[in-house]
């Protein structure tokens, strides 16, 4: 608490501080390079945005200013950041965007959060020749994207990539002998549970797995054990929501609470948040969800200890978006070094070609997308490893079938 | 069917929770509070703070969140929305102005919690254990914010009807003018029954946070909600409140159980739609004015 | 017609074909601030059109707004662009006609948690249909709209929007809706159809606003439920109305052009506090304006020619 009131206090201060500075907040360019995004502070958006976003976006400029900036040719200049509050809308976004290119004239463009936003500011960012890194976009269209907005980059991959992995992983385990092939699919009527729902019934029906319960539930369900009591009474092995961060929250609980423990439960965005190790504790252990990371790699661990200095009340990063957020930013910043100028046509040819070395690994672009992808995750000893696809580095055993729930 | 009954119930005991300050601030103060749903979500973030900061109980942080609030909204009532009642010439003219500056107020809240707490999502754990009741299993910190909503339903109840402030807040409701001539001091009844109010919102956010996930964004949802359920169950009327209630997480619930779970919210909202159709002044509301 | 009024005819007419160059001049920038003024000054007059005389405070904007985009992201890849607007339209009136039926007899507040349902339950059965039949939820509008004729659609739309209201005002049709607004008894012992004359004006404004969220679709390439039945947008255009006037016809794009202008500066200038300030900026108007704009202009107004009559009186 007594942190919460200094920011508010330190936010109080900024106001007053920005509104005596005025206008001329915006100084000379030359000597330093224009970094502009519009992001969810306010609205629905607002949650994902300050788990996934936010604090990377900080956490990079604050590191690249630190060592003196980004290095142009042979001398470094630094960063001077431009944002604004897209208030989660898609109209705002879009305006934000056309005031950071127009009236700010930003040297690059960072993305706003989410798969929505993105869409709706890819025509902007594509005409005016920007560079998209969307590092929180979850689509089918992506491929199609890239090839309308070649400027568009999308490194979370599509949704039907999501599904076939975890279905690849089912079926291994199937075949292993450690389920059977009863599966419950439980899915958020929102953008995201529907594209991954969509990909994976055919994928489960193809792999011949059984799909005992098969539903819908809106945004915004309050109460989610009437879903719950009805998939345990079916007593699948599988049990797979597709759910957005406070359901999956609600999932677990509830399913903690009925006792409902299939050998594989998995949920949704959320899984991988610090919140849901904070609030199971050792409950955690043996879920599984979508996103991951190589959790024993040195670079990870650097970036989770790093991150957690930087954010704000030592926030950990979420397990799957962040670090790709991150990974993004620094390709933005090797491509912007190697071509040694504010040449947004070049930066973009060297993103589509280029070798990263990031904190998720080396990464090359393949038509504007990464080839490798975490796509499900499970929390072991309270860190939340990749698990699927198995060939990824770093990829660890899956714990099956899921240990018992504790009693609290 | 049993446990689609409980959780029905029990769902409806929080809706009615959260609709019953509404129900006195909109009822008897007249005002229209569009910011309801932020002093929810900033009871749950003082609970939350307690708990995990302090350690504190959620329900004996409800003995520290309840004088709070109230004493919070009654300032606000004599401050800030006093001088809106006095300037109103008639009652639509005060919905108008309320409605804008309890929107205000709304960005204002919200804005707090944001520069303190930061827009991410909000969780923990508190009673979180399974119950077994007529052989079903419930959580118990659901199950104990239905008795509350059912203990303090029936407390304000009787209040209302049984004693002399009660009386006189139910005067005010009925008709402020009239309340006058028989000595009743309207701007301190209204200014109390607001506070109640603001005590009961408050008392909801907090057992609302033991079991769901908010941000300091999400208080729209519950405005929304108890917006919808008081007018549904008759403004100003509290056992309209419960029924009101009840009868959306009873529809929810059956719904999702024996229909779909996707059109839960849709059936609640033509429920709604359809009870205003046949009783405009809502299931327990008089005639208007 | 009186020489005030050709004057006043003629600036208006000046200052519609200045704008209508607008887009020649400025940046991407301003036209889209441009364009965000235009969807909220329509929204917010056709808003105080229907709630000026009538007095219902009506949340269902976004319930039409997002209907007029959801057509588009249906239709708007297989027809003429024209077509597409005229069944847009279409839709919204039919809609508006069944809803103003079994609606307007209910009055005051439970009007408006009905209008404010009626926009979520469109939107859920919109989700559900899309979840369930089509099995897609987000739909792609790539349609060859530029920036541009976002902008000159709106325009022609906001002139339109004027020109009926205008009409309106003048014709027996407004005159009952001023008697529907003093007294609605009276209104029926005039011999007015006061249910008739209520659900005519609110299915015109409301296909005004269908006409706005379908006009607006291209500019979000991208359509999903929670973008086009956006819920903020009928609490902004109801704000806007409120604090410009809405028993004014011009009364509710003085509150709506302000407000866009504010809101675009404070989310610009303080985007981590903008929340914070605007309530407190807010809350000021509201103090300080307790009429709304068009109160605070006819106080001036009335004020005006009292005190050089004292100016005279003293030489």
């Amino acid at each position: 608490m007594v942190s919460a009131v200094k920011r508010l206090a330190a936010g109080l201060l900024a106001v007053v501080g920005a509104a005596s500075v005025g206008w001329d907040g915006a100084a000379e360019a030359q000597t330093s390079v224009k970094i502009g995004y519009a992001i969810s502070r306010t609205g629905p958006a607002a949650g994902g945005a300050a788990v996934t976003t936010i604090p990377n976006y900080e956490l990079w400029v604050k590191e690249v200013n630190a060592g003196g900036g980004l290095k142009l040719g042979d001398k470094r200049v630094p960063i001077e950041v431009v944002q604004y509050d897209d208030r989660s809308s898609a109209e705002e976004a879009a305006k934000a965007l056309e005031r950071l290119i127009t009236q700010d004239k930003v040297d690059f463009i960072l993305p706003p959060w989410g798969t929505g936003l993105n869409l709706a500011v890819g025509p902007i960012l594509n005409k005016a020749g920007y560079p998209h890194i969307a590092s929180t976009a979850v689509t089918d269209r992506a491929p199609e994207l890239a090839k309308r907005w070649p400027n568009s980059f999308w490194l979370l991959g599509t949704s039907a990539d999501a599904a076939k992995t975890l279905v690849e992983l089912l079926v291994k385990l199937r075949t292993e002998g450690k389920i059977g092939d009863t599966v419950a699919m439980a899915s958020i009527a929102d953008g995201f549970g529907i594209d991954l729902s969509g990909a994976a019934r055919p994928a489960l029906t193809a792999a011949k797995f059984k799909l005992a319960y098969d539903k819908t539930y809106p945004v915004g369900t309050q109460d989610l054990s009437p879903i719950i009591n009805e998939v345990k009474a079916l007593n699948p092995d599988v049990f797979i929501a597709f759910s957005y961060p406070p359901d999956t929250i609600a999932i677990t609980e509830q399913s903690r609470i009925s006792g409902f423990n299939p050998k594989i439960f998995y949920t949704g965005v959320g899984t991988a948040f610090p919140l849901f190790k904070q609030k199971f504790g050792a409950n955690a252990e043996g879920v599984m969800g979508i996103g991951g990371w190589n959790g024993d790699s040195p670079a990870i661990k650097d970036y989770l200890a790093r991150h957690k200095a930087s954010a704000a009340n030592g926030a950990e990063p979420d397990r799957w978006a962040s670090a790709v957020t991150y990974a993004g930013l620094q390709m933005l910043q090797q491509a912007i070094e190697r071509v040694g100028k504010v040449d947004r046509a070049a930066v973009i040819n060297d993103l589509q070609s280029g070798t990263f070395d990031t904190v998720i690994g080396k990464v090359k672009l393949e038509n504007n997308m990464p080839t490798k992808y975490w796509w499900v995750g499970q929390w072991q000893d309270g860190e939340f490893y990749g698990v699927g696809p198995s060939g990824n580095e770093g990829a660890r055993a899956p714990v099956v079938p899921k240990p018992a729930w504790k009693a609290q | 069917m049993t446990n689609a009954v409980l959780t029905g119930l029990v769902l409806g005991g929080m809706y009615a929770l959260i609709a019953m300050g509404l129900t006195l601030q909109y009822g008897v103060a007249r005002i229209m509070n569009l910011s309801y749903g932020e002093f929810l979500i900033g009871a749950a973030f003082a609970s939350y703070w307690l708990f995990t900061g302090w350690a504190l109980n959620p329900l004996a942080g409800l003995a520290f969140v309840i004088p709070v609030s109230f004493g919070i909204s009654y300032l606000l009532y004599r401050v800030l929305l006093t001088p809106l009642v006095r300037r109103a010439r008639t009652r639509d003219a005060l919905e108008v102005d309320s409605i804008l500056a309890t929107f205000g107020m709304m960005f204002i809240v919200q804005g707090i919690m944001l520069t303190m707490f930061g827009g991410a999502y909000f969780s923990y754990s508190f009673l979180a254990v399974p119950v077994t009741i007529v052989g079903e299993v419930l959580a118990l910190n659901r199950l104990i914010a239905f008795g509350l909503a059912v203990v303090v339903g029936l407390a304000l109840y009787l209040t209302l009807t049984r004693t002399r402030i009660g009386t006189s807040i139910r005067a005010v409701a009925v008709d402020p003018i009239a309340a006058q001539l028989v000595a009743i001091d309207v701007t301190r009844t209204s200014a109390l029954a607001f506070a109640l109010g603001g005590a009961l919102v408050a008392s909801a956010g907090v057992l609302i946070s033991m079991f769901l996930t908010f941000s300091a964004t999400s208080g729209v949802v519950f405005t929304m909600k108890a917006l919808i359920v008081v007018v549904m169950g008759g403004v100003g009327n509290l056992l309209g409140c419960l029924v009101a209630g009840l009868a959306l997480g009873l529809s929810e619930a059956l719904v999702a159980t024996f229909i779909d779970p996707g059109l839960t919210l849709a059936v609640n909202f033509a429920l709604f739609l359809g009870v205003l159709l046949v009783k405009p002044a809502g299931i327990f509301g008089r005639a208007q004015r | 017609m009186s020489s005030t009024q050709i004057t006043t005819g003629a600036i208006c007419l000046a200052a519609v074909v200045a704008l209508a160059f607008a887009p020649m001049i400025v940046d991407a920038y301003h036209l889209a601030l441009a364009i965000s003024l235009l969807q909220f000054t329509v929204l917010a007059t056709a808003w105080g059109m229907f709630s000026g005389p009538t007095r219902y405070v009506s949340l269902a904007t976004t319930a039409f707004f997002g209907v007029g985009a959801y057509t588009v992201a249906v239709l708007g890849e297989q027809l003429p662009w024209s077509l597409v607007l005229l069944i847009a339209a279409a839709i919204g009136a039919v809609m508006a006609v069944i809803v103003g039926l079994s609606t307007l007899r209910l009055s005051g507040v439970h009007f408006v948690i009905f209008t404010f349902g009626l926009a979520e339950l469109v939107r859920q059965i919109v989700v559900w249909y899309e979840v369930n039949m089509t099995r897609v939820l987000g739909r792609y509008v790539f349609v060859d709209i530029t920036q541009n004729d976002i902008y000159w659609q709106l325009l022609t739309l906001a002139v339109i929007v004027f020109g009926t209201g205008w009409l309106i005002a003048r014709s027996r049709f407004g005159f009952a809706l001023r008697i529907i607004g003093e007294d609605e008894t009276v209104a029926r012992h005039c011999g007015i159809n006061v249910t008739i004359a209520k659900v005519a004006l609110f299915t015109i404004t409301a296909t005004f606003m269908t006409l706005v969220g379908a006009i607006m679709a291209p500019r979000f390439t991208y359509i999903e439920p929670s973008i086009a039945f956006n819920a903020t947008i009928s609490f902004e255009v109801v704000i806007m109305a409120l604090l410009g006037g809405a028993h004014r016809l011009w009364g509710p794009a003085l509150g709506a052009i302000p407000l866009t202008l504010l809101f675009d500066f404070l989310s610009a200038r303080f985007p981590s506090t903008s929340t914070l300030i605007m309530g407190v900026v807010f809350l000021l108007i509201v103090y300080a304006l307790p009429s709304g704009v068009v109160g605070l202009w006819e106080k001036l107004k009335a004020w005006r020619p009292t005190a050089s009559k004292m100016r005279g009186a003293q030489a």
